[in-house]
């Protein structure tokens, strides 16, 4: 049995303490997510049939009216961000787990702020969610995509960005969610709509005016566009085909360039981290 | 006292809607003593540990808690406290290090002195040799204990125990207070746990018995006892009619029958004894004698049996279910 006793003194709060909290919220998730296999697998399986199955059969089709590009090669930033924004709302369903079982609780009676959990949960989320995309980057030689470091580099900053905000955005639904299944369905019903409407399958050129609204609207469109920019940036394609399948983003006459478009993002997530940390403050 | 007292409540109270489930309670807890909170559920015993640990806003009246205001200065009281919930809060996919780890994080226990500290509680609920094990292959007691060493990893000097045995096997319930009782010879440290098992109840040094949101009486076990002041009496006659009349026209006493014997209740039993064989006037197959128990003091508190009160509660519990049906 214990001996002597380790007389330990917990400090007041200040930002290290904070700190801590973030990082081991943080370290949490990883673990969490490494020790989850099936998790990981059903993560990848799914873009792999979009990329490889819906992408094949699809290209067949559009085959003759884009030359010299492969229909997976357009398809495949949209992938990217799906595997992305799924493991990142992944990540923040955990919430809702965690409330189930209890495990919660012990997080929010902690002497630490609601901030530093809700920042380590997004963190955590991002980076799982980054971890996840690149194995999808791996696959890029199989779609025509050249491995290139420079572009490898900013699709990486790109896939944070875009998983920081879908983490925050889930994070700020699960906020008051009783159950898995709610919360679940209700991602669905999110993120079905953003995908279709965000350029990730189809490109969104020449698209009817009610449609072009939607898309424009559709947050996700901007964390879609500035990948699949990167990724065409380093194609050798003509003109013509850039302007079918990458037409980019317009508000009205003004084309939206890369840098707002990952402003949009990064303000976007801000604004919903502060919503979500403000739920968590209410909820007790 | 009430300047060094571990937790001082004034008049605390706790409505939801009209209902009130804690109607202004007053205690004061010592430092380095186990108080325990007696009652059926749904007595008021979860709502008020959990105003005690800042969970739950009171709706009245005042707390402090390790000398902290438990509304104003939040984050100093929990600073200040150990939990241990009545549903565990365990993440049963990391191991058990993992989850205590986990925790001295989140308070910010030195870093220097978590591994040691980590080992010292792990090994005081002999858990020690199971840590890398994941908490999802412990069982019920395992985690339970687990959770009480995570309670204690950052020193607190209050431990809420919220019916810490609760749901365990005899063997397990006896083990954890073990470590209770050992926990008090190691560290500086007050308890304050809620329970609705009598028998545990007597390893508190002072109980309050809580019914229907109010304490009815605070005291030592010993003392509620003693303050019952009688023993019970049981007796096996032939003729258990002809007994009660001959107890109540011979010695003044008001019997019934009880579990088969007639009881009666005397101020001390053993010298009684003797006079009753000699003075009933009709032969006594067997006779037992019982010191008064914690159950005979609750019930000459509240009126019922802590049983009883509960299958009360249950039941009206239930007739609201089938009402909004």
């Amino acid at each position: 049995m214990a001996t002597q006793t380790v007389g330990v003194r917990v400090p007041a709060r200040g930002a290290g303490h904070d700190l801590r909290a973030i990082k081991i919220v943080l370290h949490r998730e990883m673990l969490r997510f490494l020790n989850d296999r099936t998790r990981m697998l059903s993560m990848l399986v799914q873009p792999a049939l979009w990329l490889f199955v819906m992408g094949t059969g699809l290209g067949s089709l559009v085959q003759g009216s884009i030359p010299g590009v492969d229909y997976r090669t357009f398809m495949y930033p949209g992938m990217i961000s799906m595997t992305v924004i799924m493991t990142g709302m992944f990540s923040a369903g955990s919430i809702v787990w965690d409330r189930e079982f209890g495990f919660l609780r012990e997080m929010l009676v902690a002497p630490v702020s609601r901030g530093a959990i809700v920042v380590g949960k997004c963190l955590g989320g991002a980076i799982v969610a980054t971890g996840q995309g690149v194995v999808i980057l791996a696959l890029a030689g199989l779609v025509g995509v050249p491995y290139s470091p420079a572009l490898f580099a900013t699709l990486l900053a790109e896939m944070f960005l875009a998983a920081f905000t879908i983490t925050a955005f889930g994070v700020m639904l699960a906020a008051r969610m009783k159950n898995m299944q709610t919360f679940f369905g209700l991602m669905q019903m999110a993120i079905m709509p953003m995908m279709f409407l965000s350029g990730a399958m189809f490109p969104l050129a020449n698209l009817p005016s009610w449609l072009h609204v939607l898309t424009v609207v559709n947050p996700m469109t901007y964390a879609v566009d500035p990948m699949r920019e990167a990724v065409f940036s380093h194609l050798d394609v003509t003109a013509q085909v850039n302007a079918v399948l990458n037409p980019g983003v317009r508000w009205f006459d003004f084309q939206v360039p890369v840098l707002l478009e990952i402003g949009v993002v990064a303000a976007l997530g801000l604004a919903l981290l502060g919503v979500g940390i403000a739920q968590f403050r209410r909820a007790d | 006292m009430t300047a060094d007292a571990a937790i001082v409540v004034r008049e605390l109270r706790k409505a939801y809607g009209k209902v009130e489930a804690v109607k202004g309670v007053d205690f004061e807890v010592r430092p380095g003593e186990v108080f325990g909170f007696l009652g059926p559920n749904g007595a008021g015993k979860t709502t008020t540990i959990s105003m005690l640990c800042t969970l739950v806003n009171p709706t009245g009246g005042s707390a402090t808690v390790a000398g902290h205001d438990v509304v104003r200065d939040r984050d100093e009281v929990r600073r200040n406290i150990g939990l241990v919930f009545q549903d565990p809060t365990l993440d049963s996919y990391l191991s058990a290090e993992q989850n205590l780890r986990f925790h001295a994080e989140l308070y910010g226990v030195p870093k220097g002195m978590v591994d040691d500290r980590i080992r010292q509680v792990m090994e005081m609920v002999a858990l020690w040799d199971r840590k890398d094990a994941k908490v999802m292959t412990f069982s019920g007691g395992m985690k339970r204990r687990l959770e009480i060493a995570r309670g204690l990893l950052h020193s607190p000097r209050v431990l809420f125990l919220d019916e810490p045995t609760v749901g365990l096997d005899p063997q397990t319930r006896s083990a954890i207070w073990g470590y209770i009782n050992q926990l008090r010879l190691l560290e500086d440290i007050t308890i304050f746990m809620t329970t609705h098992y009598m028998d545990e109840a007597e390893y508190c040094d002072r109980i309050a018995i809580i019914d229907h949101g109010e304490i009815v009486v605070i005291d030592s076990p010993e003392a509620l006892k003693a303050s019952i002041g009688k023993d019970r009496v049981q007796i096996q006659t032939a003729d258990d009619t002809g007994a009660i009349k001959a107890l109540r026209e011979r010695f003044g006493l008001e019997a019934a029958v009880h579990e088969g014997s007639v009881t009666f209740a005397v101020a001390s039993g053993e010298e009684f004894v003797p006079r009753l064989f000699a003075e009933l006037g009709m032969p006594i197959k067997s006779v037992s004698v019982s010191r008064p128990s914690l159950d005979d003091v609750f019930m000459s508190y509240t009126g019922s049996t802590i049983r009883d009160a509960e299958a009360g509660a249950d039941n009206k519990a239930w007739m609201r279910a089938m009402v909004r049906r």
